[in-house]
């Protein structure tokens, strides 16, 4: 198990250096430069603007500029962003906690909800159940995640005001409130954005779910175990599910880097400081800092996601680990 | 006379598929006694298999029991049982063994596990006292170092120590009948012989008695006391096992019993009936096994034979019962060998 | 003469029979597809107002859906359901192009990249796995807030080079299962080139998988340029798309609901009939690989 996980991590390592390498010449061979005249102040000279240039260092060679990038990124260094006026590893440490509070909870959320969803659906296949239960996720599958958003934010913030309109806790009353209290206050706002995302991503899990343990409920053990005597709702939830979860830990791989970029949209209808907010807010000012070391992150979760799935799957088939 | 443990009456198990009606089982009856080894033997196709598992009621959509059918068991109907019966029958007083030891155990559960299940279903006693009878039952069918055994996987055993936990899984309960689908078919020759000695030895033990399913003649021999032999979803030839090696009456047991190689013969092909099976959606008129008996006459084609008596205990479902004489002029040998004809 | 050896073909007519008549899912999907894609492509013929007009600034100024205006004006006056068709016409348009883009790469680089052996494979492998790596939508928000005002042919061609990856790796796959066959052996054994190895014996056999990613992938778009136009860096106005007319009714939509409401409706039932279309391609094909129904 050590020796495939050393070599998953250096296969991952090599993917992301390749793809820093990839992003970076993409970002900065676009067309488009975030001093350029088009910047909403024309009055700024454009000897200020080659000054500001210079010290970003954006008038070197492009090569040059790729090295000194992929140093500074091994060294941990993600550069300045011009939006935030901070350096950008400050902006994502203090965006990266509230997106992955969000998005844990989404998804814990929606892997309960798509698991059992999965099983009624199975046991009452073919049924009403199963039919109706399956338009939902197909609807939900298919809707837009901004639009879902603004659809809860408007009915369940607006029309009847049961939950607040944003943000992750009280602009004003936060400071002064006790411990308990401010925990009530973030759970509070977290309601609707994780409700959100919850809604948006059950269908994934329970689709693969089904399909599962559709396969696992017609094989030979579940016809030994209906011999013994053992009950419907067992042979489900039981015998085929056990069997029927480890597919499911293949989308772990799928989901855990939507655990960081899953929210963009959802983070900025509500008003959730995280990643999402911060790379919607870096648009207008063309950000390149910020936005090249997101998507660096975001691809890094991406490998990591895929190992993880891999290592949970040889962890939990008896099948694959008996090598002992 | 006493009562028989299990009385199968005019059971039809039918499949209503899109490509049509396949009558697997079609009006098949017979009485299983106390303590006996019933065989019941055939080829792929010829409804056995259909036949087992709907004593049991196992038989999922889109087939059916039709209904008849009766089944009579402890003075109870099982084709009219409801569900939490029925349940409480399986496993408990009729057990059930399966071809395929490998994909017949769930592969995520400990084998201790999954026989102990067995006790954990029907209600007896702790999970300690489940546990320790599994490993009693382990014992029991001769699986070395059972304590330890219990704890691996099913990938972790070889082929015959799985049947032998199929086994002791389907006797955890004491049940008075066991099943037994094609027990063997899945295992070499010597392990085969071993399980077989092993059924024989708890069936004297326990006085189970044993639904015995194959396509083997060898193993109807070695342990069975009645046999049945079925073809086309019916029952063709009924009889003692004594009785049927030594003077079969049926064309298709005919068959079967020349088709079989002896070791001391010296011949280079093998015998085979000719023909094929028909499927079971299109049964031909009359006699079924028309098409590839060497003795067949108009009669076989028009009227359907039922079972004649052909002496005590010895039924058959051949119009020779009545004209034996067109025994002497085959028109067909009765097997071939392999590759003669296209 | 090369053997046309033959394949283990897709038998259409009976799929399509089979699909169309069987499966009532797949057929409504079909015709609620039909009942919104012909208004849309024929823009013109069916819009009952010019969707940029603005009539009356005051008078028709943000009215509920009422009969005259079913799906209600915006604070411009302007006709919503027209302006719902003209954006369908556009977003149905971006989306085929860009999916037919992605189809295409995607198929040539997965069989290629399968049927080479050695370095050039693996080379073409770890490509792929990177570029499977990078997320489509950050990329593309990160691609298009650099390059704020790219126009539309520009910002298509970005759509369908960023969508391949995952085709590339199932037509890959498929490759190299196929390659290992007999018949494959058997042709390169009679002297076959690669290329027509390729042509006429691999690339048929991997058609069906691209006819379920191309349904499923024009879905998949429609979704991600309404929420790039929604950010501002997709489809840019006077232009309608499905995107942007959410975003202009959205600082006013707890007021003003229609104007988001209906491209938002407009979306939902067009995808949805695409995954279902998809599903069902999906299923007829392959059987076991169903994973909706």
């Amino acid at each position: 198990m050590a020796a495939f996980l050393a070599r998953r991590l250096a296969q991952g390592l090599a993917v992301v250096v390749l793809v820093a390498t990839m992003v970076f010449f993409l970002i900065h061979t676009a067309p488009g430069d975030p001093f350029g005249a088009s910047m909403e102040n024309p009055g700024i000279s454009e000897s200020i603007r080659a000054t500001w240039r210079h010290a970003y260092g954006l008038d070197r060679p492009l090569a040059e500029q790729y090295l000194r990038y992929m140093a500074s990124v091994a060294r941990g260094d993600l550069g300045f962003s011009f939006s935030q006026h901070l350096p950008v590893r400050d902006a994502l440490a203090s965006a990266l906690p509230n997106t992955l509070l969000l998005m844990s909870i989404a998804l814990a959320a929606a892997f309960a909800v798509g698991i059992a969803v999965a099983v009624i659906q199975v046991r009452q296949r073919g049924k009403f159940g199963d039919r109706l239960l399956g338009g939902v996720s197909i609807f939900l599958f298919s809707v837009p995640d901004f639009w879902l958003a603004m659809l809860v934010l408007t009915s369940l913030a607006y029309w009847v005001r049961w939950f607040p309109i944003g943000g992750s806790v009280d602009p004003g009353a936060y400071d002064t409130m006790g411990t308990a209290a401010r925990i009530a206050d973030r759970l509070y706002h977290l309601v609707l954005p994780a409700l959100t995302l919850a809604l948006l991503y059950f269908p994934v899990i329970a689709r693969h779910q089904r399909a599962a343990l559709l396969e696992s409920i017609s094989s030979d053990y579940i016809t030994t175990a209906r011999a013994k005597g053992v009950t419907e709702r067992s042979i489900v939830t039981r015998h085929a599910l056990r069997n029927a979860l480890l597919p499911v830990v293949t989308i772990l791989g799928v989901v855990f880097p939507a655990l960081l970029t899953g929210a963009v949209f959802v983070e900025k209808i509500f008003g959730w400081p995280g990643m999402g907010l911060l790379i919607v807010n870096s648009i207008g000012s063309r950000d390149y800092p910020l936005l090249t070391a997101a998507v660096l992150l975001a691809s890094t979760f991406v490998v990591l996601g895929s190992i993880l799935s891999d290592v949970l799957y040889r962890w939990l088939d008896p099948r694959l680990h008996s090598d002992l | 006379m006493s009562q028989p443990l299990l009385s199968v009456q005019n059971l039809s198990t039918f499949f209503h598929t899109e490509a049509g009606l396949a009558r697997a089982v079609d009006g098949v009856s017979f009485d299983v006694n106390a303590g006996e080894t019933l065989g019941i033997v055939g080829e792929s196709g010829c409804g056995k298999s259909v036949t087992a598992l709907s004593i049991l009621r196992l038989i999922q959509q889109p087939g059916r029991i039709e209904a008849g059918s009766r089944i009579e068991f402890e003075g109870k109907d099982l084709v009219t049982l409801d569900d939490a019966a029925m349940r409480d029958i399986r496993g408990n007083r009729i057990s059930m063994i399966f071809q395929e030891p490998m994909s017949a155990l769930n592969p995520v559960f400990t084998v201790g596990d999954q026989v102990a299940e067995v006790a954990r279903v029907h209600g007896k006693g702790s999970r300690r006292d489940a546990w320790n009878r599994a490993v009693e039952m382990l014992t029991l069918t001769g699986i070395p170092s059972p304590e330890e055994r219990a704890k691996q996987y099913p990938h972790q055993l070889s082929g015959g120590m799985r049947q032998r936990v199929l086994i002791a899984m389907a006797l955890m309960m004491t049940p008075a009948l066991i099943i037994a689908d094609e027990p063997t078919t899945a295992l070499d020759v010597t392990i085969q012989a071993q399980i077989l000695d092993l059924l024989k030895g708890l069936q004297t033990k326990l006085g189970t008695s044993i639904l015995m399913i194959t396509h083997d003649l060898g193993v109807i021999a070695e342990t069975t006391s009645r046999v049945l032999v079925m073809y086309g979803g019916e029952i063709v030839e009924e009889a003692d096992v004594q009785v049927l090696f030594a003077s079969a009456h049926h064309p298709y047991t005919e068959g079967l019993m020349h088709a079989m190689p002896q070791i001391t013969d010296s011949r280079e092909r093998l015998n085979v009936i000719p023909g094929t099976v028909p499927p079971p959606t299109a049964w031909p008129s009359g006699c079924r096994f028309r098409d590839r008996c060497p003795y067949a006459w108009e009669k076989c084609e028009k009227e359907h034979p039922p079972l004649y008596q052909i002496d005590q205990g010895h039924t058959s479902r051949c119009h020779l019962a009545v004209e034996p004489d067109r025994r002497a002029h085959p028109h067909v040998p009765l097997v071939e060998q392999v590759g003669a004809t296209l | 003469m090369i053997s046309d050896t033959p394949l283990p073909r897709v038998d259409w007519i009976a799929t399509q029979r089979k699909w169309l008549g069987s499966d009532r899912s797949a057929a409504f999907a079909t015709v609620l597809l039909l009942a919104i894609a012909l208004p849309c492509l024929l823009a013109p013929v069916f819009a009952p107002y010019d969707p940029s007009a603005q009539p009356d600034i005051i008078g028709l100024r943000s009215i509920a859906p009422s009969l005259l205006h079913p799906f209600g004006t915006d604070q411009s006056s302007r006709d919503i359901l027209s302006r719902v068709i003209y954006g369908g016409r556009l977003s149905l348009t971006v989306a085929i192009v860009a999916t037919l883009v992605s189809v295409t790469i995607g198929t040539v680089y997965g069989a290629v990249a399968g049927f080479l052996d050695g370095v050039g494979g693996t080379l073409l492998q770890r490509i792929l796995d990177a570029l499977l790596s990078i997320p489509r939508l950050l990329l593309l928000i990160a691609i298009f807030a650099a390059w704020n005002n790219a126009p539309l042919p520009v910002f298509i061609l970005a759509l369908g080079l960023t969508g391949w990856y995952g085709l590339a790796r199932l037509v890959r796959g498929q490759v190299l299962a196929l390659k290992a066959q007999d018949f494959v052996q058997s042709a390169r054994a009679l002297g076959a080139t690669r290329s027509r190895i390729l042509t006429r014996h691999i690339l048929p056999n991997v058609v069906s998988q691209v006819v379920v990613a191309a349904t499923l992938g024009i879905g998949h778009v429609i979704v991600l340029e309404a929420g790039l136009s929604y950010l501002g860096i997709g489809v840019h106005p006077p232009d309608a798309s499905w995107g942007n007319i959410i975003q202009e009714g959205s600082d006013q939509i707890a007021a003003h609901w229609w104007i988001s409401f209906f491209p938002g409706i407009a979306i939902v039932l067009t995808v949805m009939a695409f995954n279902v279309i998809g599903d069902a391609l999906l299923r007829a094909l392959q059987p076991r690989k169903s994973v909706i129904e």
